[in-house]
């Protein structure tokens, strides 16, 4: 039972990382209608650029996250202009296989720069943690989960009470409409990529102590994120929370009691599953095309 | 049932291109046979043969069929190691051991497919990705039957082709095999379905075309080539190991695919030979992990939005520009619409239909009957539920409740290609051609229809057929042309003339008079009382009310989503709940006969 309530508790901690990126996909797919690989390397980008500052240079960790979230925003920016503006009055295909090659683009430049040596990021709080009870609450999971929550929180509040939340809202639904009202279309798509950018690079800062920061993380945490908003549902918001929550936990059960070199299958089974039985997810996506 | 007229055959072709092709095949394999070659080029032959296989793999799943698959290398490795495990640890005959591989690849190819293809292209990714991550941790760690990372050295070359120059020419060999099958896929029935699915997936679907398993075939049919790939590439080289069949290559094959072009195996060909020269030439780019990778990443970038049709696609563009001409095919023959004999049962019967939305019950116990011959009109103001019905009638949704019936047989439940097959035709209110094909090939679409008893399945005779169906509509002139360099008119015309080719026995037409000026909508006038002529059952949406009443004999009303009249044109137009329906209030009897009602 302690063992179970301590999984519960790392698989939360886990699947807020996988959430917040899924939340990234999520937002980008229904600005944009793009489905965007590269959000995984986000993450990556941002944890190297934290190693960078607050190891390498010595920096203070809160200047180094800011420096870190700061460069998030303009990779945002010039990843909507490199990567998906050029395509945008064109088919998904080209769209999604050019988010492929700036996925790959992004983890080789860094490899190249960097090497393949994985690096390691300090937690942000010296304390390891403390018990409650018979579980041990690390402090960098508990960083994580309140750091999701605040987010989630923020969002909520952002698009439903306030102007610019609203234009977003109506650029999603209805790009046409939206542009005959005088909404800036292709500028609330921007600030999608650079929100989702920044977004997944909190995701990386916060993961960054619990994992080794390396090249293939970000593949493997858009491969997650992205079963996350399959079991959701999606484009669907809160699906993204409670898919890549739910992700994170069954993955860590499944790795302390069925097998630790194949956790990473975890995901693409319960992936597939979804796709086979409820291929709509939690929350449903409407899949249909209107003739 | 009467026997199809007999046509004047058409001249056949003579096979230029497919001796130009053996001769240059053949040139290469006894070049490949014969060279003297050292061990060094020797190599770069062989990858660039067997990986050719493989990106021609890519160009079936993604340049026919425009689906994604971003796992072509594990499939590739598939194969590799049915040669490898099979010849080395289970001293099987490679040439057993070859078909294994690629029937692994294809079966896995289709099962994948079959979990993912239903739903939208960014699932496939996601899931071609993961399983390519998936089977390189199996090779990686299921080490007592993978070998794991040490790899599966000493594999044998079959007996024949034991020496490398022999084997050189074996690949080569299959390379221009598996090139000719490619090559001429696109003019096939499968080829052209998976085209069809590329360029509209609903209009194939209701078309005739099973869209599902048609995107199941094109996966598994190009895991099947990676899997030959990967057994020759195998074999050739005698070792394999894990990390030769990563995500990494999988990017490989897909840059590979989109640089030469993904439209053609000649693409395929100049891409993988691109790709597999330039790092030789630029060997210090791999001194620094990453980098080549990463210029491989920018390229597919560059491609996708510089040369989306890669390097072929804009050869082939200037070639086909020299080309002369073809000779003009024989005129086409009378369009014969064959219709079973009048039994007096309606062809279709609609009993309660309903289609909710959620709460919005947009068709609502809707029942009508339409009777064999002539024009029934389905009329309604906006919002009333019309394009729903037929929607419901063609099978793109699922109805909440109610029975659908096509000459007694219940369709209720069957699939938008199924029921294309029961002999329901139809067109798009908001167009919907195959816009990568001539006219004359989206008309053999709906001639190739699903047991359409009228046309022979050979290609000259569904051309014929298809001219007629053309030349009916009047645009028999302009068949070979390409659909985009149509008018908004013309368009709706080849759309209409594909559901005629396949001899439908009932034509749902969605709005076909919207969009269209004056004098076209009097030739659409003329063109439906010609098709109704020939015995054609019809049932028309619109809502232009002078060509309803002008063409219709019989008309059913809806109203927010139930049915408010049903019966012969005159009377329904007069009854005041049609005319309140239609204009707010209940004004003088047939003042709306003549003019246009239709709501903005």
């Amino acid at each position: 039972m302690d063992l179970i309530l301590q999984l519960l508790f790392t698989g939360i901690g886990i699947g807020s990382v996988y959430a917040l990126v899924a939340l990234g996909f999520v937002l980008i797919f229904r600005a944009a209608n793009v489905v965007n690989f590269a959000q995984g390397e986000f993450s990556m980008v941002a944890a190297f650029l934290m190693v960078v500052f607050a190891v390498d240079l010595g920096w203070p960790y809160w200047l180094s996250i800011l420096l870190t979230l700061g460069g998030m925003a303009l990779l945002g920016a010039l990843f909507n202009l490199g990567v998906y503006y050029p395509l945008r009055h064109r088919t998904y295909l080209p769209v999604i296989i050019s988010t492929i090659g700036a996925s790959i683009f992004l983890a080789n430049t860094t490899l190249a720069l960097y090497g393949p040596q994985p690096q390691v990021l300090p937690p942000v709080f010296e304390g390891q943690g403390f018990l409650v009870g018979p579980v041990f609450l690390d402090s960098q999971y508990l960083l994580i989960i309140a750091v999701t929550a605040a987010l989630v929180a923020f969002q909520y509040w952002f698009f439903e009470h306030t102007l610019v939340g609203k234009k977003l809202q109506a650029t999603s639904q209805d790009k046409e409409m939206a542009a005959l009202l005088g909404i800036p279309v292709a500028g609330m798509i921007m600030l999608t990529f650079v929100y989702s950018a920044v977004l997944g690079g909190i995701a990386g800062i916060l993961v960054a102590p619990v994992l080794f920061v390396s090249i293939q993380m970000g593949a493997t945490i858009a491969l997650k994120a992205f079963a996350a908003t399959i079991i959701g549902g999606f484009g669907d918001v809160a699906g993204a929370i409670v898919g890549g929550l739910a992700l994170g936990v069954i993955e860590t059960f499944g790795a302390a009691y069925v097998s630790v070199p194949y956790k990473d299958a975890f995901a693409f089974i319960v992936l597939v599953i979804f796709l086979v039985l409820r291929p709509q997810g939690l929350f449903g996506e409407r899949v249909a095309e209107k003739a | 049932m009467t026997s199809p007229p007999a046509k004047p055959a058409a001249p056949r072709r003579f096979p230029l291109g497919s001796l130009l092709y053996a001769a240059a095949a053949a040139g290469a394999v006894a070049l490949a046979a014969t060279t003297p070659l050292n061990g060094y080029l020797l190599n770069i032959l062989m990858q660039a043969a067997t990986y050719s296989v493989a990106v021609i793999g890519l160009t079936v799943v993604l340049g026919l069929c425009g689906q994604i698959n971003l796992a072509q290398a594990a499939f590739f490795g598939l194969g590799a190691y049915a040669v490898g495990l099979g010849t080395v640890d289970a001293g099987i005959s490679f040439w057993l051991c070859l078909p294994v591989g690629m029937l692994l690849a294809a079966g896995l190819g289709a099962v994948l497919g079959a979990s993912t293809l239903r739903l939208g292209g960014h699932y496939l990714a996601m899931v071609t990705i993961s399983f390519q991550q998936i089977l390189t941790l199996v090779l990686t760690n299921w080490i007592p039957v993978t070998h794991g990372p040490d790899g599966v050295p000493g594999i044998r070359r079959p007996p024949l082709f034991a020496d490398g120059q022999s084997y050189l020419a074996l690949c080569v060999a299959v390379l221009a095999l598996v090139g000719y099958a490619v090559w001429r896929m696109p003019k096939t029935r499968l080829g052209r379905a998976m085209r069809a699915v590329r360029d509209n997936e609903l209009a194939a679907g209701v078309a005739g075309i099973n869209v599902y398993r048609t995107k199941v075939a094109a996966f598994a049919l190009g895991a099947l080539l990676a899997g030959l790939g990967g057994g020759l590439f195998a074999g050739g080289f005698t070792y394999i190991s894990p990390d030769q069949f990563s995500f990494a290559e999988s990017v490989v094959f897909l840059t590979m695919a989109l640089l030469g072009g993904v439209g053609s195996p000649v693409g395929a060909v100049i891409g993988t030979g691109l790709l597999i020269l330039i790092p030789e030439w630029l060997r210090f780019l791999k001194e620094i992990p990453g980098l080549y990778l990463a210029i491989y990443g920018l390229a597919v970038i560059l491609i996708v939005v510089f040369m989306p049709d890669g390097i072929w696609g804009f050869l082939g563009d200037q070639v086909r520009r020299l080309r002369r001409r073809r000779p003009a095919p024989p005129p086409a023959g009378d369009l014969v619409l064959e219709q079973a004999a009048g039994t007096g049962a309606p062809v279709l019967e609609v009993e309660e239909l309903s289609k909710h939305f959620g709460g919005l019950k947009a068709v609502d116990a809707v029942s009508f009957a339409v009777a064999r011959g002539g024009i029934h009109a389905l009329i309604g103001p906006n919002g009333s539920g019309k394009t729903t019905t037929l929607n419901v009638l063609s099978g793109l949704y699922t109805p909440t409740g109610g029975r659908v019936r096509l000459e007694g047989r219940d369709i209720t439940h069957r699939s938008p290609h199924a029921r294309a097959a029961a002999g329901i035709g139809r067109t798009f209110q908001n167009i919907r051609l195959f816009r990568s094909m001539s006219a004359l090939e989206n008309v053999v679409i709906g001639a190739e229809r699903p047991d359409n008893a009228l046309v022979a399945r050979d290609r000259a005779a569904l051309e014929a057929r298809a001219r007629e169906a053309l030349a009916f509509v009047g645009l028999e002139g302009r068949a070979d042309e390409p659909v985009a360099s149509f008018s908004y008119g013309h368009q709706r015309l080849i759309e209409i003339a594909r559901a005629l080719a396949g001899n439908p026995v009932l034509l749902l037409l969605d709005e076909p008079a919207a969009g269209l000026n004056s004098s076209e909508k009097n030739a659409l006038t003329v063109l439906l009382r010609r098709m109704a002529a020939k015995g054609l059952t019809i049932l028309i949406i619109d809502h232009d009310m002078t060509l309803v009443s002008d063409v219709a004999n019989h008309i059913t009303v809806l109203n927010f989503g139930r049915r408010i009249a049903d019966g012969l044109t005159a009377g329904v137009l007069r009854e005041p709940a049609v005319i309140e329906a239609y204009l707010g209030e209940a004004e003088g009897p047939a003042t709306g006969l003549k003019t246009d009602l239709a709501p903005a």
